[in-house]
């Protein structure tokens, strides 16, 4: 029993294989989708998407943020961006973060929405450092 | 008549237009199937896309509150027009089409009475559209610079739109575009994005499952997919321009190739009997010139 996954971004896509087990950074929290899940759509945070054969890690993909469409048979993956965790690009994660961290102090504090969207934003781009720096040892597994 | 040297002008310049139109075509082809293989590329997000959309707006189907990007805003008065057309010329139809198009229809709003506003997407419809429309103009982006359009100009201008329609700038949008159906043909084609024609649920795979659960809630859900789709839909329209415009090129450059080519046949003909004429001329002058004598 395995379950159809994809990973597309806008512009390809970028996976597509069966799988056991894919674990997703929901917004609201981590999410496997397994065979037989109830059908769920949900928005994903920027992070790190785990696909496992058996119990094994196969695949890790970093996407920043976007959204998921889980049914019991296949698990689809829209992300915003996506690359392989092996080619994140810590610096220019932490370059875009930086110029990132100085519009929100430039931000008018009043505008909740769009402090919202800065705030997700950051958010994502401090998990894209994470999963560049975590490369290393997860190819190692 | 044209002198012997005049001719061999001629013919030997419209030799280096027709190299120049052959080199254009080749390079169109090129581009074109590296363009095509984009735009299929880009394909399956937008299909799932879709799926979703049309999953989340039938479970919230009747609700109120609806953002405006799928309802509008309730009125018909200031239409906010996006031609999309090349940066560059010499393909040709594809960008004048365009232009026809979309002065047609601001005319046609004008005459309802309606407000229109215009957004150019693409340097030569900017050009076009600034000398007779220039006080509706609100602004205007190229298509892009670099060979490939990257997602990112699509999401600044589905950006742009957006906030323009918080602001409570337009109430409806719509997106002027070649439509490209083969590479021989491109259909002008208008497109309202904004509110947006909901899709038909072909969410078949699971059409026998029981329904969808959401999270976060629906509204969410639905108020961080619309605008992510209208960004989608402008990406596709700007590969399908990049693809159009490169099959359009390609023929222009093909006739226009082949016009050189009868230009170049007619102008040797020419060329051929007017050297034929000199010499016989030349020939009766010695012969009379002898028999003179």
């Amino acid at each position: 029993m395995s379950i159809k996954v994809k990973i597309v971004s806008p512009e390809k896509v970028l996976f597509a294989h069966d799988a056991d087990m894919v674990v997703m950074p929901g917004s609201e929290g981590d999410i496997a989708a397994m065979p037989e899940h109830a059908p769920l759509m949900l928005t994903l945070r920027g992070g790190v998407v785990d696909v496992y054969e058996g119990d094994v890690v196969m695949h890790r993909f970093f996407v920043a943020g976007g959204f998921a469409d889980i049914a019991p048979t296949h698990c689809t993956i829209l992300a915003d961006r996506a690359l392989k965790v092996e080619d994140v690009s810590v610096d220019d994660a932490e370059a875009r973060l930086a110029a990132l961290e100085k519009s929100y102090e430039e931000a008018d504090k009043m505008n909740v929405p769009a402090l919202d969207i800065l705030m997700d934003k950051i958010q994502s781009a401090r998990a894209e450092i994470e999963a560049g720096q975590s490369a290393i040892p997860a190819m190692s597994i | 008549m044209a002198s012997l040297k005049e001719l061999r002008a001629r013919i030997g310049s419209v030799k280096s237009t027709r190299k120049i139109t052959s080199a254009m075509k080749m390079v169109a082809a090129a581009k074109l199937r590296r363009a095509e293989t984009r735009a299929a590329a880009a394909r399956p997000y937008a299909d799932a896309m879709r799926r979703m959309l049309a999953e989340v707006a039938r479970s919230v189907a009747g609700e109120g509150g609806q953002p405006a990007l799928l309802t509008g805003t309730g009125q018909d008065k200031v239409h906010l027009l996006i031609p999309m057309s090349s940066d560059r010329g010499l393909a040709g139809a594809f960008n004048s089409n365009i232009n026809r198009t979309t002065r047609n229809l601001v005319l046609k709003l004008q005459a309802e009475g309606k407000t229109v506003k215009i957004l150019p997407v693409g340097r030569k419809t900017y050009e076009f559209l600034s000398r007779d429309f220039a006080d509706l103009i609100i602004g205007h982006r190229h298509l892009s610079a670099s060979k490939e359009i990257p997602f990112s100009s699509a999401t600044e201008l589905g950006e742009q739109i957006t906030s323009l329609l918080e602001k409570g700038e337009f109430d409806v949008c719509t997106l002027v575009y070649n439509r490209f159906q083969n590479v021989m043909t491109q259909t002008p084609t208008e497109m309202q994005i904004v509110p947006l024609a909901l899709p038909e649920n072909d969410n078949t795979e699971n059409a026998d499952v029981a329904s969808y659960e959401f999270e976060p809630d629906e509204a969410t859900m639905l108020s961080s997919l619309l605008p992510r789709n209208l960004q989608v839909q402008l990406y596709a329209t700007m590969l399908e321009t990049a693809a159009g415009e490169n099959g359009a090129r390609m023929t222009a450059m093909d006739n226009a190739t082949r016009n050189a080519g009868k230009a170049i046949d007619r102008l040797t003909l020419t060329y051929n009997r007017t050297r034929q004429t000199n010499i016989t001329n030349e020939l009766i002058e010695i012969i009379s010139g002898a028999q003179a004598v």
